[in-house]
This record gives structure tokens, C-alpha cells and sequence, in this order.
């Protein structure tokens, strides 16, 4: 009290100097942290509005009902492919990546476990590239495959493989230790238990995962140019040397071309990509919250 | 086999996976690496010789005459766009990190930071496609030419503007396509620190912005750390955007930020092609170099990042 009373003009004019200039700082930090903010924002309205809009122009029933003729026709090839890519992949990773993921959650302990996580870990940033190159070095040359639906698969199935087994970890440790234990009381060994009682109850987020992993599979591009190749005709089913259309090939390789019909099907194809890879990644947010939620619900 | 074996065994496949990768580019491209020697990282010249001719042997390898890969261009073209990349993103990812973490309510937290983190599942070949569509012709015709006139006299922002595809464009684009990396984690650190942190600086007098500046950021600075170095590794091997809007500068170092460039994983793509049409096949174990070369820069910086970020996760555990 009586410091304040003493105080002398200055002190104080000092003192509404430094109230006036942290003001000034919480206003300039505010502002750009709003700014960083809208920066990323604007940017993606501007994607999804370019996406959209001239994929919706783009779109008509030929697009989906023809196959690619020329620089024109339409996509049924490539929705075609990336659909058998993409779920050929999911079918080969899920195996060894669920897999993984009961062993990195359910038998944590000596070197392996780590060993693996690390693994995957770094392996989800092994550019897409690099394992598409491997692919072409190992299957479509090495082997003799050439380009090929297996080929194609097993490249995304490398890409999935580290998703799924992170994604099936982290599901698996949601499910509380009780359950685990209730199930080895009742004498169930651990095929039992895990697959009984911790893989059911940790379901939705497995399945999260791998329907996150498909949607990466659909939006991946490099991997596939020197596995999958392309083709302009339906699959006959062949697994091997026999080339295959995906939808991201037809972005890349059609917009570079003088057409208009050419670039109606790279939007075309574009818009389908978005679309479906927008769509799953919301939902399995969707999916993953729920499940927080109703884990911090009834564990308090 | 007890079923703990068993799922050991089947989940080591994923482990095995990344040493088989490594193991079989590193075998395919060793007549290369023997050829090539140090000066691969250091000449800048990649030129696949004379393919009329009829081969001729060096060091034991037969290679087309005049043939010499030196890929320098490719480092420094990687190196540079990331590094650009890097000055962009994480200075926007820690702002839009705090905005989401402090700025707004938690009930509309979730669908906002959604919004922006989904710049993350957008594919790369779509980022190709809007930067090839829209955003080359505006820097090219708009922004360049003015920072060229304003700017000129920094270094490296002056001279040519050129065409829009190079190496600031680069810097964009993947500056957005990592900083949800940023973003994301950082948000999810900051918003899950103690809350006696951030009530113990407001309890002392600071404002809110001066408790997330002052106190949260730096408690997480090693989470910031280790997802900016995620993000690097994720812009040192971004390959089909970069392929549509770098420009594909071929042995070309650029002279500034306008200038077109290549990167080691866009280089693979755009040259597979011509690579194979070498009969020694020396180009095509050379570009294996490439993607090896790549892929252990990957592993370096990805497997730095993840110890640093498992050893702040065991520090904030052992914390709480």
C-alpha cells in the first residue's frame, strides 16, 4: 500500500509502458496464430473448391461406364484397378500387420516387440517411391512379373503394412486389462483371449485402421508407376504380366496433356480420389473419438 | 508353435519388411555404387553416355561411353525445397497449433482442427494437380514478378521469375501438405499438458497468450522437434506433386528461388523411362542409387525423430 502511494510518476508511467506493450504483444500473438490459422484453412477450401467444382463439370455417365480410349472415353478401367490394388494390398497387410499389432500390444516385452515398432515406424517414412522402386527392381524385373495387379498389391501392401500394425497396437491397448483377466481366470490361453476378447472389443478401431490404410492405398500414386503401370483395358485377371489403370495415374498423366477431354478426366478421376479418401478419413475420425469417449466414460 | 510364436512370427514381417527393402536396393545398385564412387554425391552431372555406341568397360562395369552419373543437382534441389518447405511450415504449424490448442472452444476444437488436419489426407498427386492447375500460373504471372520488382534486392530473390515451376512453388506446396504433421501433434501435446502448467502461469499474472507462448510452448518443445522432423522426412521423399511442379531441372543448380529444380524421389519417376533404354543397365542400378541414397535419409532423420519423440513420451509418463 504505501510502496504504491510512494510510487513516483515515472515508476508508474513505466509500469503502463510494459501494460501497454504486453497488450500489444497478446494482440500481434493472437493475430498470428488466427493468420497461420486461416493460412491453412483458405488453402484448403481452395483445393477442395478446385477439386470439386471441375470434377463436377468433368463428371458425366461415360466417365463411369466407358473404359479410357485414347485421351478420352472414360474411367471404369481405373476405378477398376484402384479398386483391385487397393483391396489386394489390404488383403495381404492385414494378416502380418494385425499380426504385429497383438504382438506390440499384448506381448510387450524383450527386444522384438521394440524392434518391430521401431521398424514400422520408420517405415511409414520411407518415401512411397523408394518401395515402388524396390517393387520394380524386385517383382516387375527381378521376377520377370512386369507390371502387374501383384505387383501393384504387394507395393501398397508395404505402404499399409506399418498403418494397420500401429493403428491395431494402439486399438488393442484401449481395451482395459480387465477383460484380459477375467478371460485367463475363466482358463482361456491366449489364442483365446486375444482373439476372443481383446481383438472383438477392439474391432471398430482395428477396422478403422485398415480402412484408413485403404484410403492411403487409393491416394497413392508413386508405388504404383513402375508396378502397376497402365492400361486402358478392363482387368482379365491375371495376376501377373498383365498391366493394370489406376485413378491417380490418370490425374498425373492426363492433366500434362493438351485435351479437353484429357483433363475432364484427370478432374474426373481427381474428384473420386478426394472424395473417397476425405470421406473415410472423417469418418474414422468420427469413429476413433466415439471410442475415446466411451473409454474415458466408463473408465473415469 | 504356441500362438505367441506364432503371431511374433507373423508380425516380424513388418519389421523385416523396411531390411529387405534396403538390403535388395543396396544389392541391385552395388555395381553402381562401386562405378560411381564418392563423386556420385558430389558431381552434378547425370548423363547416360552415348547410346549408339557400343559399351565399353570401366572399372570392371560396362557402361555406354561417356556415360557418368553425378547427382548433385538432386541433393540440392531436395535439400533446398524441404529446407524452404521447413521455414514456411513451422512457423504456420505452431501458430494454427496454438490458435487450435488455446484460441478457440472445445466443443468446435474437434471439427476445425479435422478441417485443417485433412490437408494431410489429401493425396499427393492432387497437390500435383492444384498446384500444376492454379497455383503455378498465379505465382508465375503474379507473385513472382512482384517479389522479383519489390524483393529483387535480397539475394537470391531477384533475376529471373521465371515460369512459376521451381523452386519456391516446391517450398509452398509442400510446406502445406506437412504442416498438419506440425499442426496436429503439437495441438494434441499442447492441449494434453498438465493443466496446473497453464493455470500456474495465469495464477502469476500471465495473459493466456503469454501462459501458451511463454510456458506450454517450450514445455513441448521437444514433441515440436521431433514432429518437424517427421515432417521433413515426409517433404525429402514427396514425389508426384513435386514432379508436376518443380520444373525437372536436369544437371541445373538453381541461381534463385524461382528457378525449376529436381528432387531425388521426383528424379526416379521422371527418368525411369529414358534410364531404361541404356543397354549396360548402369542408368537404372544408378537411379537404384538414387532411391537408395533417399531411403537412408529417410531412415536417418524418421528413426532420429521417433527416439526423440518415444523419449519425450517415457519423460511426460514418468512426469505424470
Amino acid at each position: 500500500m504505501g510502496l504504491t502511494a510512494a510510487a513516483s510518476p515515472a515508476s508508474l508511467q513505466a509500469a503502463n509502458g510494459v501494460r501497454l506493450r504486453r497488450r500489444f504483444f497478446d494482440y500481434l500473438g493472437w493475430f498470428l496464430t488466427v493468420l497461420a490459422f486461416l493460412l491453412l484453412g483458405s488453402a484448403m477450401v481452395w483445393i477442395l473448391v478446385v477439386v470439386f467444382l471441375r470434377g463436377l463439370h468433368a463428371l458425366n455417365l461415360t466417365v463411369i461406364t466407358q473404359i479410357t480410349s485414347g485421351y478420352g472415353g472414360g474411367l471404369l478401367n481405373a476405378i477398376e484397378g484402384t479398386l483391385i490394388l487397393a483391396l489386394g494390398g489390404i488383403i495381404l497387410a492385414v494378416p502380418p500387420g494385425l499380426a504385429a499389432g497383438i504382438y506390440l500390444a499384448e506381448f510387450d516385452s524383450g527386444y522384438l516387440a521394440p524392434a518391430i515398432r521401431f521398424l514400422a515406424d520408420v517405415l511409414v517414412g520411407v518415401p512411397s517411391i523408394v518401395i515402388g522402386y524396390f517393387g520394380y527392381v524386385t517383382m516387375v524385373a527381378g521376377l520377370g512379373w512386369n507390371f502387374s495387379v501383384a505387383a501393384g498389391s504387394i507395393a501398397l501392401a508395404i505402404i499399409s503394412l506399418p498403418y494397420i500394425c500401429r493403428t491395431s497396437e494402439m486399438a488393442l491397448r484401449q481395451v482395459p486389462r480387465s477383460l484380459r483377466e477375467a478371460g485367463y481366470a475363466l482358463g482361456a490361453g491366449d489364442r483365446k483371449v486375444v482373439l476372443g476378447i481383446c481383438v472383438p472389443a477392439a474391432l471398430p478401431a482395428i477396422l478403422t485402421g485398415v480402412l484408413l490404410a485403404l484410403a492411403i492405398s487409393v491416394g497413392e500414386t508413386a508405388p504404383l508407376l513402375y508396378t502397376a503401370g497402365w492400361s486402358n483395358y478392363l482387368w482379365t485377371g491375371h495376376l501377373i504380366k498383365e498391366p493394370v489403370g489406376y485413378l491417380t495415374y490418370a490425374i498425373w498423366a492426363f492433366i500434362t496433356e493438351p485435351f479437353s477431354s484429357a483433363h475432364a478426366l484427370a478432374y474426373a478421376a481427381a474428384l473420386f480420389v478426394t472424395l473417397f479418401v476425405l470421406v473415410i478419413s472423417v469418418l474414422s475420425r468420427l469413429v476413433l473419438d466415439e471410442n475415446a469417449g466411451w473409454r474415458r466414460r466408463h473408465q473415469g | 508353435m504356441s500362438f505367441r510364436r506364432f503371431v511374433a512370427l507373423l508380425g516380424s514381417i513388418v519389421g523385416a519388411t523396411l531390411i529387405v527393402i534396403v538390403a535388395f536396393l543396396a544389392l541391385y545398385a552395388w555395381p553402381a555404387v562401386r562405378l560411381n564412387g564418392f563423386a556420385f554425391l558430389t558431381d552434378n552431372n547425370w548423363n547416360l553416355g552415348s547410346l549408339y555406341a557400343n559399351p565399353i568397360t570401366v572399372h570392371g562395369q560396362q557402361i555406354m561411353p561417356g556415360a557418368h552419373y553425378g547427382i548433385l543437382f538432386l541433393i540440392v534441389g531436395t535439400l533446398l525445397s524441404t529446407m524452404i518447405a521447413l521455414l514456411i511450415a513451422v512457423p504456420v504449424g505452431v501458430g494454427a497449433a496454438m490458435f487450435l490448442a488455446e484460441g478457440v472452444s472445445p466443443m468446435i476444437r474437434t471439427w476445425i482442427s479435422l478441417f485443417v488436419e485433412l490437408l494431410a489426407a489429401i493425396p499427393s498427386v492432387v497437390y500435383g494437380l492444384w498446384g500444376y492447375v492454379v497455383v503455378i500460373p498465379f505465382l508465375g504471372h503474379h507473385l513472382f514478378p512482384f517479389l522479383v520488382e519489390h524483393l529483387g534486392f535480397i539475394p537470391f530473390f531477384g533475376g529471373a521469375a521465371g515460369s512459376g515451376y521451381g523452386l519456391l512453388t516446391c517450398g509452398f506446396v509442400l510446406a502445406l501438405m506437412i504442416v498438419p504433421l506440425i499442426t496436429a501433434t503439437l495441438r494434441d501435446a499442447l492441449v494434453s499438458q498438465a493443466a496446473s502448467l497453464h493455470e500456474g502461469a495465469l495464477a502469476l499474472g500471465a495473459s493466456r497468450f503469454e501462459a501458451q507462448w511463454g510456458v506450454l510452448l517450450p514445455a513441448v518443445r521437444r514433441v515440436l522437434i521431433g514432429s518437424s522432423i517427421l515432417a521433413t522426412g515426409r517433404a525429402l521423399g514427396e514425389t508426384m506433386a513435386v514432379l508436376m511442379i518443380s520444373g525437372n531441372a536436369l544437371n541445373y543448380l538453381p541461381s534463385n528461388i524461382y528457378a525449376p529444380i529436381s528432387t531425388m524421389a521426383s528424379f526416379i519417376v521422371s527418368q525411369l523411362d529414358s534410364a531404361l533404354t541404356d543397354p549396360t543397365g548402369m542408368a537404372v542400378r544408378s537411379l537404384a542409387e538414387v532411391a537408395l541414397v533417399l531411403c537412408v535419409i529417410s531412415i536417418i532423420v524418421n528413426g532420429f525423430a521417433r527416439l526423440l519423440l518415444y523419449y519425450e513420451g517415457r519423460q511426460s509418463a514418468g512426469v505424470m
